[in-house]
């Protein structure tokens, strides 16, 4: 076994320094009935080329042959090949949390960096070092609001990606807080009256896609005054972080909490995770974040330097009483975020959303010609809901010619007016305008 | 370590100090040590009613948190401002410029049960 | 450019002179002055009009974002860095430089199980089949990734001694706050949600979150004199408002819990079940199993047993495997074989005491093909040696260091052993001394100062893939410390000299935060 570097005169060396007679002696603490005496039922051990041949086996029952036309939360993005080489520098990859700073200032400074590029995309103060992804960040997002202001119920657009809405209820039965559903209207909006309605004296705060789960950009300046009014925190939501290229910074426009995540930036899409969640707030709610913070301080000699920092929120001191249990996050998914954003900067990003938003006005025009209009009339960025006639037909059909065409809505909204034929579908810089041309005309048979 | 005359002290290392008909409060020297650096100090707000051996707020170094618990019960009139720029006063100067908040007491005789400064002397060596 | 870094290009001495700072080479890692580049953050450089990418032009022509409101949109994101690719390499290359990984040295972080990454995994988990896959991709377009899932569930329920698993949680902590959820909706479904948990003292802090985000009352039982927990002290604390008891086994001391079968007995005789945390379940691999020893439920730690990679703090990945029992309540998705076909089960309907989801679609996939990557090279021999020799490296650097520093409990111990620091009292050297002198003698230190129990805990865990040199040299640099200490203590307070950064003031980070960069950023 190519791991195990030890011989049999080291384990006899070994042994005899211990003062054991062999391996077994060494577990006389395990009482007998409770050792294994026989094998683990697992598959025999395989060599690295029958274990690479059995992969890619595998790996090929799963079709990839074409960027998938659903995004719904996972985008599939170009991946610059530098950002895959420096993730696989070992100092990076097989390094743990910084608990020693002297020997980890590249993961801190990375996160410091992570946790700046978090703040200037979402306008927001200060950023945690990542959460395990997008859906339990809203989740942590609404304990800290039930935190800060005492309350216990919590208002959510509909229009919020419905895997986040899962996760925020399973998180919350426990501690008996409640969910409140906001609907959305004719133009995939969270219905502004309704949500006016819903939002009270006991309302912590309340969460809203930027933009939507439908694809659609919310009247987040509007949202957040009615949560503001009534002294509740607004939470926006983003899956599709490239959006933030094209679209204002959420803090801006009156948002107190900022969470979603990067996947977008030099993850790629595998199955649906890891992928880095972040989280990001108003300097104000700095102790009652969630997760590991990076922060800047100096050495001993005078030279800056990065360390965790505020840590007495979390499990490892505060215990029952931290602001999370969260402990381990997602550290290299956030460094491959933070180093797809450094190649990026400022004009790639721009451009990048700018090709986004014209693919997807191209796929909504061949769509439109090809007989399958939008459901949902408001502003768009990347991705909108289509009405294909039978949303499901059309990905199993679609599906035989090795595309994922897109997400059926009815999955999520069953009683949707339209939600046979609603079908959510992403366009990015990486489907070309041929491909759009065949998609759109394969979507109508 | 200093353990000033005229002040009364609780087991989790609170002092109180007579002040017209209120009493001041903060944390004792030998508490500041046991804590290390202190980075940051979190308090009620005036007017909050606080109730002798309960919580009424946090004192954070690096590495550990330790809850502030009231000496006696009543109001609180008067917060230390100044410490949430500036935590390490309460290293520098525990009993005087470290002072955390001021109570109005609900029965200002809740002083007499609190150790004089030769009982928390003894309790400390003790406990050391 | 200014120099923000606050870099001098002198090293610096101690006060001493530094002559004494240079570590004995005997039994040192190997550690060397090397060549290390100051870095500026990424927003202190590059040049306007700089970009590292390269993407298809736009069209042109209309504005592409005209329907969305203009008080809604922005053109750029102002801050964003400017730099070409090559500086962006540079960059995170030297940063990378800065770290010490298990690549780069001896990684005994206790509690972490800081094994070797095999590449292979790395490569695998890269395949494009796994890494462009769609988490909504119809499953007859994702057989592949379905069934590596199917088989990873078995194997866990298996190498743990249960009957189901669910791969959805995020890391260890995740795998916590899902089992004690699975636990409540049991009680739940039983009638009563129960109020309280009991937590040993050993116990990560991990632990005690969980529960409390679960709405659980925690309550603290203390550890014996061997390290142990004992069954009298669980039976006195022991009733019917009890929900359950976390237990690590082996403990976070790296002591079997021995009384583990007596224990589990008393806490289902009230109807309580037995939670296990498996962060340290490299000791028992193949050797023995949790649920053979009265567990109900236990969380795997993949980036710890399973060698997925650390990266930094994640991603992880926590399985939770489960009794028969409280398989009804595992979250969504499962995984179930159709004939010869694989599908996802993720409506409520088809499961309906699932306690709903934990995250976003079906679980830290790439981190699931490295474990099954790795249970396929070990096969069940190489799964038992491992467990047999982690535990031999243990107990080997137990033996060696037994003397030279402190062994507070002197309990037979696993896959790792925790010293402490009261032999070097005499010298004012602290634990915090110790392992920064390590650090210069090219190792990274130990877990320190947990478990909470120990006073100045030095927790060593060396996992199986390292060589009996590689301990040796590690005993010897420890000798080497404690010779030191008695010598020359201010050069043990002086380390560590070779770092690119000396100590760091945690306390100025804490009491004036600065948490981003800003234009202009100072840190006096």
């Amino acid at each position: 076994m190519r791991y195990h570097p030890h011989t049999p005169e080291d384990v006899r060396a070994m042994l005899d320094a211990v003062g054991a007679k062999s391996l077994d002696d060494l577990f006389r603490s395990i009482p007998q009935p409770l050792r294994l005496t026989r094998p683990l039922d697992v598959p025999p051990a395989v060599d690295e080329i029958s274990l690479f041949a059995e992969f890619r086996r595998l790996a090929a029952r799963n079709d990839v042959a074409h960027p998938p036309f659903a995004g719904a939360g996972c985008y599939p993005h170009h991946l610059p090949p530098a950002v895959d080489q420096l993730l696989l520098r070992g100092e990076f990859f097989t390094a743990y949390t910084p608990y020693q700073p002297e020997i980890s200032q590249g993961t801190l400074q990375a996160l410091f960096e992570w946790q700046t590029f978090v703040c200037l995309l979402t306008g927001m103060d200060v950023s945690n070092a990542s959460m395990y992804d997008g859906a339990t960040a809203t989740a942590e997002a609404a304990l800290m609001a039930t935190r800060i202001t005492g309350r216990k119920k919590i208002v959510v657009s509909a229009a919020v990606h419905p895997e986040y809405r899962k996760v925020l209820a399973t998180y919350l039965r426990s501690t008996h807080d409640r969910i409140a559903t906001v609907a959305f209207g004719a133009d995939g909006r969270t219905d502004l009256r309704a949500l006016e309605e819903a939002v009270d004296g006991e309302t912590a705060c309340v969460v809203a896609g930027w933009p939507n789960f439908l694809g659609v950009v919310e009247p987040l300046p509007e949202i957040a005054a009615i949560a503001r009014k009534a002294g509740a925190l607004t939470v926006a939501v983003t899956a599709e972080a490239v959006a933030l290229g094209a679209l204002q910074a959420p803090a801006a426009l009156g948002a107190d909490v900022a969470v979603g995540t990067f996947q977008s930036f030099g993850n790629p899409m595998t199955f649906g995770g890891p992928a880095p969640g972040f989280f990001a707030t108003r300097e104000a709610n700095v102790r009652q974040m969630p997760g590991r913070i990076c922060g800047a301080t100096l050495d001993k000699h005078g030279r800056r330097g990065f360390v965790l920092t505020l840590s007495t929120r979390e499990q490892h001191i505060r215990r029952e009483k931290a602001t999370s249990n969260i402990c381990t996050n997602s550290g290299l998914t956030a460094l491959a975020a933070t180093i797809h954003l450094s190649l990026l900067g400022k004009n790639g990003l721009a451009r990048l959303a700018r090709l986004n938003l014209e693919r997807a006005a191209l796929l909504a025009d061949a769509m439109k010609r090809a007989g399958c209009p939008r459901v949902f009339s408001g502003p768009a960025f990347n991705e909108a809901v289509y009405d294909v006639g039978d949303a499901e037909a059309v990905v199993a059909r679609l599906a035989k010619r090795g595309i994922v065409a897109g997400a059926p809505l009815a999955r999520w909204y069953p009683d949707l007016p339209k939600a046979k034929g609603a079908l959510l579908c992403v366009a990015t810089e990486l489907h070309s305008p041929e491909l759009i041309e065949l998609f759109a005309k394969s979507v109508r048979g | 370590m200093d353990f000033p005359e005229d002040l009364r002290y609780t087991r989790e290392h609170e002092w109180a100090r007579k002040k017209g008909s209120n009493f001041v409060v903060g944390i004792t020297d030998f508490a500041q040590q046991q804590l290390g650096d202190v980075v940051y100090v979190e308090l009620p707000g005036v007017g909050d009613p606080v109730k002798k051996g309960e919580s009424f707020g946090v004192v954070e170094s690096t590495k550990a948190v330790s809850e502030l618990f009231a000496p006696v019960s009543g109001k609180v009139v008067e917060v230390n401002e100044p410490l949430s720029d500036a935590p390490e006063t309460v290293n520098d100067d525990p009993y005087e410029e470290g002072w955390m908040i001021v109570i109005e007491p609900s029965d200002p005789k809740e002083l007499e049960s609190l150790m004089d400064a030769k009982a928390y002397r003894a309790f400390v060596e003790e406990h050391e | 450019m200014a120099n923000p870094t606050g870099w001098k290009p002198t090293m610096e001495k101690d006060a001493k002179g530094g002559a004494a700072a240079t570590p004995e080479p005997a039994g040192a890692g190997f550690a060397t002055r090397g060549i290390a580049h100051e870095e500026p953050l990424l927003f202190e450089r590059g040049s306007k009009g700089r970009s590292g990418v390269s993407l298809p032009a736009p069209a042109g022509g209309g504005d592409p974002a005209a329907a969305i409101p203009a008080a809604l949109r922005r053109d750029a994101v102002d801050g964003l860095p400017e730099i070409s690719e090559l500086e962006a390499i540079r960059h995170f290359t030297r940063l990378s430089s800065w770290n010490h990984g298990i690549d780069t040295g001896f990684y005994p972080l206790g509690s972490c199980t800081m094994k070797y990454n095999p590449k292979s995994s790395e490569a695998l988990a890269r395949l494009p089949g796994f890494a462009d896959l769609h988490p909504l991709a119809p499953p007859e377009m994702a057989q592949g990734a379905l069934e590596l899932m199917w088989r990873l569930e078995r194997a866990l329920s298996e190498i743990a001694g249960f009957d189901a698993t669910t791969l959805s949680p995020a890391a260890g902590a995740h795998g916590e706050l899902c089992g004690v959820m699975v636990i409540r909706a049991y009680h739940v479904a039983h009638g009563n949600p129960r109020k309280k948990v009991l937590i040993p003292d050993t116990a990560h802090g991990t632990n005690p979150a969980s529960s409390a985000l679960n709405g659980y009352e925690v309550v603290q039982l203390a550890s014996g004199p061997d390290g142990r927990l004992h069954p009298e002290t669980v039976a006195a604390a022991m009733d019917e408002d009890v929900a359950a008891i976390m237990i690590t086994n082996p403990n976070t001391l790296g002591i079997f819990e021995s009384h583990i079968q007596e224990i589990a007995k008393i806490v289902h005789a009230k109807g309580g079940l037995v939670y296990g945390d498996g962060a340290n379940m490299n000791a028992l691999l193949g050797v023995g199993r949790p649920g053979d020893m009265g567990f109900d439920v236990i969380q795997y730690n993949l980036h710890k047993t399973f060698a997925t990679p650390h990266g930094g703090g994640g991603p992880g990945s926590g399985p939770v495997a489960v009794k028969a029992a409280l398989a009804p309540f595992l979250p969504l998705p499962v995984v179930v074989k159709e004939g010869e076909a694989y599908r996802l089960v993720t409506d409520p309907r088809e499961r309906p005491q699932t306690v709903g989801k934990l995250r976003e679609f079906w679980g830290n996939f790439a981190m699931l093909v490295r474990a099954w990557a790795l249970i396929r090279e070990y096969g069940p021999e190489g799964l038992a040696q491992t467990g047999k020799l982690a535990v031999l490296n243990a107990n080997y650097l137990r033996a060696l260091l037994r003397g030279t520093y402190h062994l507070p409990y002197d309990t037979d111990s696993l896959h790792e052993v925790v010293f402490d620091d009261a032999l070097q009292k005499d010298t004012g050297v602290t634990t915090m001394d110790v392992a920064k002198r390590l650090i210069d003698h090219g190792f990274h230190p130990p877990t320190i100062y947990f478990p909470l129990v120990v006073h100045g805990a030095i927790m060593i865990e060396p996992t199986e893939t390292e060589s009996k040199e590689t301990l040796d040299r590690f005993v010897g640099a420890m000798r080497a410390i404690a010779e030191e200490a008695k010598a020359d203590p201010e050069a043990v307070k002086a380390a560590p000299t070779r770092t690119v950064r000396a100590r760091l003031d945690e306390t100025r980070a804490a009491r004036r935060p600065i948490l981003r960069w800003r234009p202009g950023m100072k840190v006096e």
